[in-house]
């Protein structure tokens, strides 16, 4: 363990219409072990005591889950790190001394800044809103175990169902697209015999909402899967197309 | 309609066009490749096109496939620079993962288009144009392929133009062979290395075969068989 | 003080009880359902599978939920299972097994009759969430796997990866966005519920505020279910989200709701031991991994300081100098024994010096004998991610060394009490999940708090509620313009002025840091009359700077600060009552340990002659006054009460 001083320049913006700009705060023998938001906390505390404003951004569950940390340190959605992981995994052993940190917030025009790196991912809510579920009754179904799935389809669910919707791939994305987003949700019911039913009206909802609310196109350029915290792939992506082409062509 | 509505609709219209457009090319390179062979063969081919009327339907419709091709690009350009927002980051890590080409399409189409005016003007223009409009001068030549292909590159400028347009070219399907099955939907965990494997190794293939033919050229050699020398005796004699 | 808490438990044998419920229990029917307005507060698993499910049965529901979306609620980083009755495995599960256990880990302490309800419905929570496309593991013949926990001797937790709470909640979401598509349920995300409004004595709307524009909102309803959580924050370091907080559950405790059992707290024995003082948050490591992974510390002392000097590597401690020991005090169960008993003896082993890290507060968890014996690959199948975020944390990869790990503050059994319709002792005031205190008595079992937020949200409350909404469908919408909602917005405005105006010093978490260690030295694991005289004054005196000190910023909109600060408010509150809790229950049982009371084998000595009871205590209309104790005794009809025997 040792401790590590650098500078921080961290994104400040009062609301969406305002133009923003950077500040800059010297940080001082940071322990290495200390997680990013564990220093960001550092950061507050110290501004505070400098009768300074705290530093907003949004965060929660700090074990890499809950997908509300939206940082885009250094250039890459929840900074570096060997594999997928979100900020708050990301421990300050990832940085060197000397360093210039640079903390901006997820900037998409489907993502409008609410405060400094907070930003709203309501869109997100309102993709799924259109279809990212099976219509089932509470207390109705059929046991658990009458519908057989074979392990690979499920296992391939399971990571597909994996994503936690931080939005970093619109983030990466030169188009600010949500494809990644989508295509998990769409893929994992799209693999299961229960999603199937709806899986034609699901797809063509969903992407005419994303379509909606300004998400942009995707071409293929693989920033999403690159710096996806679950390690979300782009065949994700071509499932979704399939599934896209599939319902229409049957329209 | 979808094809126009919908996002992914948008992206299969460009990739349909786009493997039209590769499937030509492919038409394209193994005709020219006839020229290093047999240049009587090359301009039997020249002559077969001509301007028959199934050749001005291809070649409206190449036109067609092209223009579609750019526009929607552009469109989906302007789309997704508004889907960015107006504000840009400051400081950003291209990952590993992303190839330089994907991030550049546009870029690149566009080199490949102007390249492509280049070219109409030095071959199209000399030949079917000059039949369709039945210019007197031009019209001598027009079937004469081969002329035509050792007249350009014996202009080392041109030959560099044709290289940098290949290349371009060369980036541009490199990406566009997997990126459009990807939009199709025909991809997946296994496919998608198989269809990047298979479009690099084939666009490596049409674009040598394009670049042999006029490096050839550039470089002096001419077909055996050549009737009708216009700059220089054939050197095998 | 002779005020008799009524649990309204329906009649008959055990396992007959929701049955008869349900078949008297009264009715809304179609058309009126829509005529009626349900506020529920929380996203979680309970809060969403209730507003889905209400929703979806035709009422008006306006779900409130802190976080930016309510797939962010802190359900989501549950990791082990849910425990379901089906006996898929063969190995002799059934309802009355699971019932059994569930009481039992509780060390009884829970409502029987609650629990069997429980157990019951838990079948059908695992066919909703299948239906729903949850991607449980499967085995290769398509049907569902299951792994074991602590406190059982079946297999019949089922799993999603190291990721089942995720995916439950991502089902629950996402029967709840099918109900916002619908228009059955509005949604009211970064909005935090900061009072009930109460008329004529039953809860008919909530005051809360938009954590965006900072306003202070009025909601009216016929009713008001309340599924916000534990209160484990109270402590600090937890694994719990950084924003968990029991300020809903306060606000209703304020208004006259009982809050009960706040003393059973669970440690959770398996998380990453802390590292500084820095440090913002506890990691819990699934609990899933006692399956596989052996807990041991070093037998002889010198090993033990060696590795805490680092001069040593648990790799390097040969296999006869390790002290295996769960496995030699609790042969039977071995490392699968339930989360308090787990949690108590690595603090045995640590206070007598044998912790394994740096601090002197670790115990290994060790995976070298089942690597040797399945293969890394089966291993790494099993608990890959696991093991992954583990190295991203500590830097050291369980594959080749132990894991570290020490108990951690993890959930809270005690809750604002509820009957048996989860109606709390106000009128038209529901609360669900781990807000209520009602199924795991003094000690949940893995993967039992999945299975009871989904039995409320899906099963119970949607029934019990319409109970209570039954006589209201006469009683019209509210306007948020009556007294009852000036008066109570105006309060929540002067206690936010209250303390913007304090303009003192100190930082919201430089004070709650305090709370944490405070509440952690003195209300802890460990814990005695005297120390917990000690912490109450503590807590007192810090809650006087916190008053005179606390800084907050001024600033319009969001204010994150001010949420901190009002949340930490109601922290101090909890604190004082977990402590007041634990002072008047003179035994030990799950959760809640006093050592004064313990065998001389160091296990929790229960008294049921005397503590056989829910401890239920009612506000006394100021934060300085002391609460008041009433007591609701428990009737067991169909378990015998023993002592908890996890040896044989």
């Amino acid at each position: 363990m040792a401790n590590i001083s650098f500078t921080i320049k961290y994104w400040k913006q009062n609301g969406p219409k305002d133009k923003g700009h950077f500040d800059t705060h010297e940080m001082k023998n940071i322990p290495d072990d200390t997680s990013f938001l564990e220093m960001l906390d550092i950061l507050n505390e110290e501004l505070i005591s400098a009768g300074k404003e705290p530093f907003v951004f949004d965060h929660d569950c700090r074990e890499g889950i809950c997908g509300m940390c939206s940082l885009y340190i250094n250039g890459t959605p929840h900074g570096k790190t060997e594999r997928g992981a979100t900020t708050c995994q990301l421990y300050m052993r990832k940085f060197k001394n000397g360093d210039t940190i640079t903390v901006e917030p997820w900037r998409s025009a489907g993502f409008p800044v609410i405060k400094d790196c907070m930003v709203d991912r309501t869109a997100f809510d309102k993709i799924m809103q259109a279809g990212g579920y099976t219509t089932v009754r509470t207390g109705q179904p059929q046991d658990a175990n009458a519908i057989l799935i074979p392990k690979a389809d499920a296992d391939e669910a399971m990571d597909c169902a994996s994503c936690i919707g931080c939005g970093a791939c619109v983030a990466a994305c030169k188009n600010g697209s949500a494809m990644l987003f989508v295509s998990s949700k769409v893929s994992q019911l799209a693999l299961l015999p229960q999603g199937k039913v709806e899986a034609a009206r699901r797809a063509k909802n969903m992407i005419a909402k994303m379509d909606e609310l300004g998400f942009g196109n995707c071409t293929n350029t693989r920033a999403c899967e690159a710096v996806c915290p679950k390690c979300e792939t782009i065949s994700n992506i071509a499932r979704l197309n399939r599934e896209f082409i599939k319902a229409k062509l049957a329209d | 309609m979808w094809l126009i509505n919908s996002s992914i609709g948008r992206k299969v219209v460009m990739s349909v066009t786009g493997i039209a457009l590769v499937l030509f090319l492919t038409f394209h390179a193994s005709m020219n490749v006839v020229a290093l062979i047999s240049a009587e063969g090359y301009n039997m081919i020249c002559e077969f096109l001509g301007a028959n009327w199934y050749a001005v339907v291809a070649t409206l419709g190449l036109a067609a496939l092209v223009a579609l091709h750019f526009i929607f690009a552009i469109w989906l350009t302007l789309q997704n620079r508004k889907a960015r927002g107006n504000n840009r980051y400051a400081v950003t890590d291209k990952p590993a993962l992303v190839e330089w080409s994907s991030q550049n399409m546009l870029v690149l189409g566009i080199i490949v288009i102007l390249g492509m005016g280049l070219h109409l003007y030095n071959f199209w223009y000399n030949m079917m144009y000059a039949e369709l409009v039945h210019d007197p001068e031009m019209i001598a030549m027009a079937t004469n392929g081969v002329y035509h292909i050792a007249k350009t590159f014996s202009c080392p400028v041109y030959t560099v133009i044709y290289m940098v347009w290949l290349a371009a070219l060369w980036f541009h399907l490199n990406h566009g062979i997997w990126s459009s099955m990807q939009t199709l939907g025909w991809s997946g965990h296994i496919w998608f290395n198989r269809w990047k494997m298979i479009g690099t190794i084939y666009t490596t293939v049409i674009i040598l075969m394009f670049a042999a033919v006029a490096l050839a050229f550039a470089f002096g050699y001419v077909p055996c068989d050549m009737q009708a020398p216009a700059c220089g005796g054939c050197l095998l004699g | 003080m002779a005020k008799t808490i009524d649990s309204r438990i329906p009649e008959g044998p055990v396992a007959e009880k929701w049955t008869n419920y349900k078949a008297h229990q009264k009715l809304v029917n179609p058309k009126n359902k829509r005529k009626l307005d349900i506020i529920v507060v929380g996203t979680g698993l309970a809060g969403a599978s209730a507003a889905a499910s209400l929703g979806e049965m035709g009422f008006h529901v306006l779900n409130f939920c802190i976080q930016d979306s309510p797939r962010r609620a802190h359900s989501i980083a549950a990791q082990g299972g849910i425990n379901a009755a089906k006996n898929y495995q063969n190995d002799g599960d059934s309802v009355y097994r699971l019932f059994y256990d569930t009481v039992k880990g509780g060390d009884y302490r829970a409502r029987e009759a609650n629990v069997y309800r429980l157990a019951e419905v838990s079948n059908s929570i695992i066919d909703q969430c299948v239906a729903q496309g949850v991607p449980f593991a499967r085995e290769y013949g398509g049907m569902l796997a299951n792994r074991s926990f602590g406190g059982a001797q079946v297999s019949r937790t089922f799993y999603a990866k190291g990721q089942t709470g995720q995916q439950l909640l991502l089902g629950a979401y996402s029967a709840l966005s099918c109900q916002v598509n619908a228009g059955t349920v509005k949604l009211y995300t970064r909005y935090e519920m900061l009072d009930v409004v109460l008329i004529d004595g039953r809860a008919r709307g909530i005051i809360a505020r938009n954590l965006i524009t900072g306003d202070i909102e009025r909601f009216a309803a016929h009713a008001v279910v309340i599924g916000t959580g534990g209160y484990g924050n109270a402590y600090f370091l937890s694994t719990n989200a950084m924003g968990c907080n029991c300020s809903a559950a306060i606000a209703c405790y304020r208004k006259g709701a009982y809050f009960a059992n706040p003393s059973y707290v669970q440690i959770h024995p398996t998380c990453i031991p802390v590292h500084g003082d820095k440090q913002s948050k506890l990691t819990l490591m699934s609990e899933s991994l006692r399956n596989d992974g052996r807990i041991w510390v070093p037998k002889k002392l010198e090993d033990a300081k060696a590795l805490q000097a680092g001069t040593k590597k648990g790799s390097e401690i040969p296999e006869a100098d390790r002290d295996y020991y769960l496995e030699r005090r609790y042969p039977a169960f071995g490392n699968l024994v339930p989360r308090d008993v787990a949690s108590r003896a690595a603090k045995e082993r640590c206070d007598k010096g044998y912790g394994v890290n740096n601090t002197g507060l670790a115990v290994f968890l060790d995976f070298s004998e089942a690597i040797r014996d399945f293969g890394k690959d089966t291993i790494a199948a099993r608990y890959g991610n696991l093991f992954d975020m583990y190295e991203e944390i500590t830097d050291v990869s369980p594959y080749n060394e132990p894991m570290m790990i020490y108990p951690a503050i993890h959930y809270t059994m005690g809750g604002v009490w509820v009957d048996y319709e989860l109606q709390t002792s106000i009128k038209g005031l529901f609360a669900i999940g781990e807000c209520n205190f009602s199924d795991h008595g003094a000690n949940r079992l893995g993967a039992s708090a999945l299975m009871q937020g989904l039995a409320d949200g899906y099963f119970v409350l949607p029934y019990t509620i319409q109970n209570y909404l039954a006589d209201q469908i006469t009683v019209p919408r509210f306007s948020t313009s009556l007294p009852e909602f000036d008066k109570a917005e105006k309060d929540v405005k002067d206690r936010i002025a209250r303390l913007m105006n304090i303009k003192g010093k100190s930082s919201v978490d430089s004070i709650h840091k305090k709370l944490g260690h405070i509440m952690w030295d003195y209300v802890g694991m460990g814990r005695t009359a005297e120390g917990l005289q000690k912490g109450i004054q503590m807590i007192k005196e810090l809650r006087k700077e916190f008053y005179t000190d606390l800084f907050i910023p001024q600033l319009e909109g969001v204010n994150t600060e001010l949420e901190k600060a009002l949340r930490l408010e109601d922290f101090f509150l909890m604190g004082l009552l977990v402590a007041h809790d634990a002072l008047t229950r003179n035994e030990s049982c799950g959760g809640h340990f006093r050592e004064e009371y313990q065998t001389e084998e160091g296990e929790a000595k229960r008294d049921d002659e005397n503590y056989f009871y829910v401890g239920c205590w009612e506000y006394q209309g100021d934060d300085e006054k002391d609460p008041v104790l009433y007591k609701e005794p428990l009737v067991y009809e169909a378990i015998k009460v023993q002592t908890r025997n996890y040896k044989s």
